[in-house]
């Protein structure tokens, strides 16, 4: 099969490191990427923060908790991980259905579940690998291409939490479980026609998905064509963030001199729309190399599902390296203004501790299945 | 895994690829698109939001009198506004600064809801320091302050009239204030400045141009006489039931005005006390049918006629005359009267003889190089001509009449612009509101002799025998005249309504100061000008001589 020398094919001294770091189980050269995304998004977001050193460090150990959540999860046979899958997911499936029983309601919506003893939390955000991971062990003893019959299987699987994270109602997040396990399932080969079919339903069902939306997002939709319809209501941060974008330039007006974002212009400047800050102040040049270590990211990923030497683990790693794509792509679109506004964080870059975690376990179970290729 | 998993798996790999190198391409696409093309339109989006071109208020330059007495003055206060397109102001906010700055919050109200789409609206103009802090106390989001300045009178309604006032934005509207804006007024700089979100002031980009401050102008007016003449002018006002009256004082050596009030007056710190009757500066803009008070001027044509002497005597017996079927008469038959006498009386029927006895223009050109019919150019705004005749003069009546001070109209102060020429002994000088850097260059109008005889002649209105012994000085030689002029009423002259006036100049030797004092329409048995304005002008008098160290004569 493919060149298994991939990793010891690296220039020497790269190489030996690797090697140490192979023994326990992690990625060398995506955790290198990882990390000076981290670090870039650290920089980026003392100037967001307007350098408040004590938020800026509750970051940092964030980010820090996140990286040990790699390093345990790589440690993890891969077996473990395609055994406890479907129990994993029904838990999932439990806690969401407890989130719409008695979850809390902030801004509208219930998304967090404070169960006793535990800290406060999202049960989507388990989905976000929990939803992949049961797909892909459904999917992992079945003849691919999938039958039709598994094929309907699998669309269960995503279809009760999305739905479910859909109601409480976090579209965004939905959205991206479903393009999780979806991912999943192209990945298996289904046949073309099938695809095509689903793309024509789907295309069908968008009216019916638009009288069922709520009208703030049924607002943000149209803001997407028309940003000025509302300037100062949903379509403020589009323009805001295009604004902070554009005058930004090639070369950007340096760290801690964007006046959009650190005038109070720039909404979420910390959080989802922090790459509008990177495009104000290090401009087109910032961006670019942000999106690059992203790419680099991700090749690596599909590179490492494509060593993977069983069905599972094939589809997990690939699944999850996509799923990591979508979010940068579904961020900085949604900011430049070619997709409607979504409440995606940067991967690693926005502020807060949850989405990275999440992203972080992802990378350690596909280093997990990455080392463990004598299984 | 079966060979044809394997062959799907690569192609489903392919078209992954394919996938992300497409979506990749859409965003650096974007992202080249907004920072590279859009540049220079979402870069000026960017500076229109946060870059704000500010005025750096310059303030006005201040008014002082003669002795660098402050007469108008520039206090900083603070303006109160919001932008209600951005934010607006809830109902508690509006009782809370209402309460802070003592308006109406109803008011507030109404106004913010007619606002519509504009982004500025005054809170309140004008409050000062402490207010301003006190609405800074309150914290409320979007409401902004902007520094201005107040201008302060300390003489109040006493220097009303000269002084002026100015709008609410700073610009001269009345008075110095007008007539001397250009240079009152300073040049407001301004600046770029980077303005966050809230509108707060983040740091200043560049200064576009300094604020350049107004120069400080020094009036003539001395401000202890001023003040003087102001509440004699007011007591005497009151105490006459007079309906306004005017008072201007000059300096006889040089034309600068020393005092200038008017009554009624106002409070130039109250804009409620605003009305157009009380501001207006009488002694420059109401012109008034003289009377007796142009006598000395007709005398001294007389003089220049050659057909006069100071020694000659003039028979006004029977005490009237009828030229047509017009009636003039003296009070009683004075017979034989001196041309002194004549001053002296002021005899109706003598003046008239004298004036149908000379050339048909020696009385109307005399009367022009007094400087009537013409602008005396002081330097305040809002000066008259009035009305010298041109016409009708080969009619005896219209000369008789003219000769006495009616069928002409003259202001206050051309009438002492006209005894300042004697006070000179016959050099013209204009009247000045600034204080003159140089020595005056008059114009010769009246030969010296004529003048002094003229002068000499006015010494005996204030006499016990004169008209006027109420004008009378202690310690100094007055000259001057008196006038008693009845108005025009609905059917020709009125016998009820009048104009006392005194005009007059000391002391005689070397004069200092020339003063005309005018009371319209006051009331009483006893209210002519000897009566009614000569007291007045005694006491202002006196007290100039004494204000300016003028030492006192031996009176004759």
């Amino acid at each position: 099969m493919t060149n298994y020398d991939f990793v010891r094919s690296l220039p020497t001294g790269q190489g030996l490191r690797g090697r140490r770091l192979t023994r326990i189980h992690l990625d060398p050269l995506l955790l290198a990427v990882l990390l000076a995304i981290m670090g870039f998004g650290l920089v980026v977001l003392y100037s967001a923060l307007d350098r408040n050193v004590s938020v800026f460090t509750g970051q940092v150990l964030r980010l820090l908790a996140a990286l040990t959540v790699l390093v345990v999860a790589a440690q993890l046979d891969p077996r473990i991980y395609l055994r406890w899958s479907p129990f994993v997911y029904v838990a999932g499936i439990v806690l969401l259905v407890l989130v719409l029983v008695m979850g809390d309601t902030a801004k509208g919506a219930k998304r967090w579940l404070d169960l006793p003893g535990l800290p406060r939390f999202q049960p989507s955000e388990i989905m976000k690998i929990s939803v992949p991971l049961a797909v892909a062990w459904y999917l992992n003893d079945r003849a691919l291409p999938p039958s039709l019959k598994d094929l309907m299987v699998s669309l269960a699987i995503i279809g009760v939490p999305t739905g479910l994270i859909a109601i409480q109602p976090d579209l965004g997040t939905s959205i991206l479980i479903a393009g999780a396990g979806l991912a999943v399932v192209a990945l298996s080969g289904v046949y073309w026609r099938w695809i095509a079919v689903a793309v024509v339903a789907a295309m069908a069902a968008a009216p019916l998905l638009w009288m069922n939306m709520r009208d703030y997002q049924k607002e943000r939709v149209l803001t997407l064509f028309d940003a000025e319809r509302d300037p100062l209501g949903s379509g403020w941060n589009i323009i805001q963030s295009t604004t902070a974008i554009g005058s930004g330039g090639v070369f950007g007006k340096g760290l801690f001199q964007g006046t959009q974002s650190h005038l109070d212009f720039l909404p979420e400047s910390q959080t989802d729309f922090i790459i509008a800050v990177v495009a104000e102040e290090l401009g087109l040049v910032g961006v670019v190399f942000l999106l690059l270590l992203y790419l680099v990211v991700l090749a690596r990923a599909l590179y490492m599902a494509t060593e993977a030497r069983h069905t599972f683990g094939r589809l997990v790693v690939g699944a999850l390296a996509l799923t990591f794509f979508v979010y940068v792509f579904v961020n900085i679109a949604m900011v430049s203004g070619l997709l409607p506004v979504v409440g995606v964080p940067l991967p690693l870059v926005s502020y807060g501790g949850t989405a990275a975690i999440t992203l972080m376990a992802s990378f350690g179970i596909m280093m997990s299945i990455h080392t463990h290729r004598g299984w | 895994m079966s060979a044809v998993s394997r062959v799907a798996g690569r192609m489903r790999y392919q078209a992954v690829v394919a996938l992300v190198v497409l979506t990749a391409v859409a965003l650096f696409g974007r992202m080249i698109y907004l920072t590279v093309t859009e540049r220079a339109f979402l870069k000026q989006q960017g500076d229109a939001r946060s870059l704000r071109l500010e005025t750096l208020q310059a303030h006005r330059g201040v008014i002082v009198d003669r002795n660098g007495e402050p007469l108008a003055v520039s206090t900083p206060v603070m303006s109160v506004w919001f932008d209600p397109s951005r934010r607006r102001l809830s109902s508690v906010e509006m009782v809370r600064l209402g309460r802070a700055l003592s308006i109406d919050a109803d008011d507030l109200a109404r106004r913010q809801s007619r606002a519509g789409k504009r982004e500025f609206l005054y809170i309140d103009r004008r409050v000062s320091p402490a207010q301003a802090a006190r609405v800074e106390a309150l914290g409320i989001d979007g409401v902004h302050f902007e520094r201005e300045y107040r201008r302060y009178y300390p003489a109040g309604e006493t220097a009303a009239h000269v002084v002026g006032v100015t709008n609410i934005d700073d610009e001269g509207q009345e008075g110095a204030e007008l007539a001397f804006d250009d240079t009152l007024d300073g040049e407001d700089g301004r600046k770029l400045v980077l303005k966050d979100r809230r509108g707060n002031p983040i740091k200043d980009v560049e200064y576009l141009s300094a604020a350049r401050f107004g120069a400080d102008v020094r009036l003539s007016i001395d401000q202890r006489l001023q003040f003087f003449a102001y509440r004699e002018l007011k007591a005497a006002i009151e105490h006459n039931g007079a309906r306004s009256g005017s008072l201007v004082l000059l300096d006889a050596r040089n034309g600068e005005i020393l005092a200038l009030a008017n009554q009624p007056s106002f409070n130039p710190n109250d804009p409620t006390s605003f009305r157009p009757e009380s501001m207006r500066n009488r002694a420059i803009t109401d012109t008034y049918e003289p009377g007796s008070t142009v006598k000395p001027l007709t005398v001294l044509a007389a003089l220049e006629s050659g057909r006069f002497s100071a020694r000659s005597v003039i028979d006004t017996a029977p005490g009237y005359m009828h030229i047509g079927r017009k009636l003039i008469q003296d009070p009683l038959n004075r017979g034989a009267l001196t041309l002194a006498e004549v001053l002296a009386k002021s005899s109706q029927v003598g003046i008239a003889r004298m004036a149908l006895a000379m050339e048909r223009r020696a009385v109307v050109d005399a009367f022009a190089r007094a400087g009537f019919g013409v602008i005396p150019a002081c330097g305040l705004p809002g000066e008259v001509t009035g009305q010298l005749p041109d016409n009708e003069l080969d009619k005896d009546i219209v000369r008789a009449a003219l000769a006495y001070g009616y069928g002409l109209s003259v202001t206050p102060l051309q009438l002492a612009a006209s005894y300042l020429t004697l006070a000179n002994g016959g050099v013209r000088l204009a009247p000045s509101i600034l204080p003159r850097a140089q020595g005056p260059s008059g114009e010769r109008v009246f030969a010296e002799a004529d003048v002094r005889a003229v002068v000499k002649m006015l010494e005996g209105v204030v006499t016990l025998d004169g008209t006027a012994p109420k004008a009378r000085v202690p310690g100094y030689r007055i000259a001057g005249k008196t006038g008693t002029a009845r108005k025009v009423g609905a059917s020709g002259y009125d016998d009820a309504r009048h104009v006392a006036f005194f005009a007059g100049l000391g002391p005689v030797a070397e004069p200092r100061i020339v003063m005309v004092v005018v009371v319209n329409e006051p009331v009483g048995v006893a209210s002519g000008g000897g009566e009614v304005a000569a007291p007045i002008f005694s006491r202002v008098m006196a007290r100039a001589l004494r204000v300016l160290n003028v030492e006192p004569e031996a009176t004759t």
